[in-house]
């Protein structure tokens, strides 16, 4: 049976499959659907949803667009879930092999430097980030991955751990092997399986994050964020609730999405490992 | 002139916070194209002798003297290029390799590491070792885990023998196979023996085996040399009761004297 079809058996894995199919569609079309600019203004303020049809989900209270607000919304969430957790996984990878691999005394230096931010508060961590540096997509992008590469970083330095003992990292040694490339071509491929088991966890923490970055001002100013839209909705929140309640859910079926999505694809492994 | 001499090697490891001594003052020579047998029951240093000989781990104590030179204080890169003479082939052949190689990745990698063929020369290389241990030239492009027991550790000589060595270790490189399979490999190794001048150092605890392909065989109990000499004479009339207990241990050599009586 193909991985896809093994991915597809779960109803959990086609619903996340689907709401993520959606967001990528949505972020894909904004630029088609939407091609002017999603902050410029559409029609009068406070425009209640399903009134207008060409403004379907209404106006904010400067009298923007909101669906095309949500549409580049979705590419702003996207982007920075994928490439943060692209960047902790990256980061986190490298330096757990390395501190697996080298063990004595850079182990213990990569690994107390692990400890020093893990005991801080990722939010507090990423949120000094942004302030001290300044509020655009790189940055946001950066402060997140600091705070996430720890966990990454510790399974799979354990991951290394038991496989650097293997017969093959032996034989690699023997052939003349540089111990550079055995530790990131023969050990890291073989270690990264449960470090991507991660990855779902730290997308959705990712796009949370920079949400609750938005929402506090400290997102990219040029960019329209669903956490920006809540904040902007909040001071309206009575009488006009569905502008913090669009971006919301929005919110919440992406999160949940690339949960159930990250949880179809441990089941289809953990089926894989059964069998063999 | 010996190809290896190893002199008072000691390791010691900790066992349940007490020191014991795995290698204890072991000394041997092997020649050129000679075939050294290291015999002993589970636990008497075997392996760790093998890995102290290939520097996958640091003695104590000791001396390896390889091609007339001191193994032990290389390191870095002048030890990777040394460790081209001195392979080895382990006992699993299915652990010995990383589960994601293919056959070919598994010979190339020697062949690049030691510059010994231009990228477009590799592929005639890895077809022709290929060859060398009697396989299928088509089963290059095969994963490790699609091909056969037999199969793997003749890719695992293979891989051995890319870089030319005067010296391979042989960890119980042939426990693994079922019968049929072993005397192909056994050939194999003879073969290239007769053909090449490499010297094996052959661990096994199979004395049948043993008296089939090695020239010397040295017998250890508990880290430390029980007696060593001449293959056959030492199989037929063992001297130290670890000797006996392992002669005992391996039917068909007690019927086969108990024949001759």
């Amino acid at each position: 049976m193909s991985r896809l079809h093994r991915f597809f058996r779960t109803p959990e894995a086609i619903a996340g499959a689907l709401i993520l199919a959606l967001l990528v569609a949505m972020a894909l079309a904004a630029p088609l659907l939407f091609p002017g600019d999603p902050q410029a203004i559409a029609g009068p303020a406070l425009l209640p949803p399903f009134q207008d049809w060409s403004l379907p989900l209404g106006t904010d209270r400067l009298g923007r667009d909101v669906l095309a607000e949500l549409f580049h919304g979705a590419r702003t969430s996207l982007a920075v879930g994928l490439a943060a957790a692209a960047a902790a996984l990256l980061i986190g990878a490298a330096v757990g092999t390395l501190a697996g691999f080298a063990s004595g005394l850079l182990d213990e230096v990569l690994m107390r430097v692990t400890d020093a931010f893990q005991t801080v508060p990722s939010f507090l961590l990423a949120l000094a980030f942004v302030s001290i540096v300044g509020p655009s997509l790189g940055v946001v992008v950066a402060a997140i991955a600091l705070s996430a590469w720890t966990g990454p970083a510790r399974v799979a330095r354990a991951e290394v751990l038991s496989i650097r003992e293997r017969d093959y990292v032996a034989g690699a040694r023997i052939i003349g092997m540089h111990p550079l490339e055995i530790a990131f071509r023969e050990v890291l491929p073989n270690a990264l399986p449960p470090v991507l088991a991660l990855s779902s966890v730290i997308v959705a923490a990712a796009i949370l994050t920079e949400a609750a970055l938005s929402f506090l001002g400290l997102g990219d100013p040029n960019r329209v964020t669903w956490g920006g839209m809540i904040a902007e909705g909040r001071t309206v929140l009575r009488t006009a609730p569905f502008l913090s309640i669009v971006p919301g859910v929005a919110l919440v079926l992406t999160v949940l999405g690339v949960y159930l999505a990250g949880e179809g694809v441990v089941e289809s492994t953990a089926v894989r490992r059964s069998l063999s | 002139m010996s190809l290896l001499a190893v002199s008072n090697l000691a390791k010691r490891y900790r066992r349940g916070g007490k020191p014991f001594a795995a290698v204890d003052d072991i000394s041997f020579e092997i020649g050129p194209a000679e075939t050294l047998a290291l015999a002993g029951p589970s636990g008497s240093g075997k392996s760790t002798i093998a890995k102290l000989v290939l520097r996958l781990i640091e003695p104590d104590a000791g001396r390896i003297d390889f091609e007339g030179g001191d193994f032990l204080a290389l390191s870095g890169a002048a030890l990777r290029t040394r460790r081209a003479r001195l392979q080895m082939v382990f006992q699993d052949p299915l652990a010995a390799f990383n589960p994601r190689a293919t056959v070919a990745r598994v010979l190339d990698d020697p062949l690049r590491i030691y510059n010994i063929a231009s990228r477009a020369e590799r592929p005639r290389r890895i077809a022709a070792l290929l060859e060398r241990v009697g396989l299928d030239t088509s089963l290059a492009a095969r994963a490790i885990h699609e091909i056969s027991g037999g199969q793997r550790q003749r890719v695992a000589i293979a891989r051995a023998i890319a870089t030319r060595p005067s010296l391979i270790v042989l960890d119980e490189a042939v426990s693994a196979l079922d019968v049929s399979v072993r005397g192909q490999i056994l050939e194999l190794l003879l073969d290239l023996q007769r053909q090449e001048r490499i010297a094996y150092l052959f661990i096994s605890h199979d004395l049948g085996v043993i008296r089939a392909v090695a020239h010397r065989v040295v017998i250890l109990d508990a880290g430390r040399i029980a007696e060593s000499g001449d293959a056959r004479a030492v199989i037929a009339d063992p001297q130290s009761a670890v000797g006996k207990a392992l002669v005992a241990a391996t039917p068909k050599l007690v019927r086969t004297s108990q024949d001759a009586s």
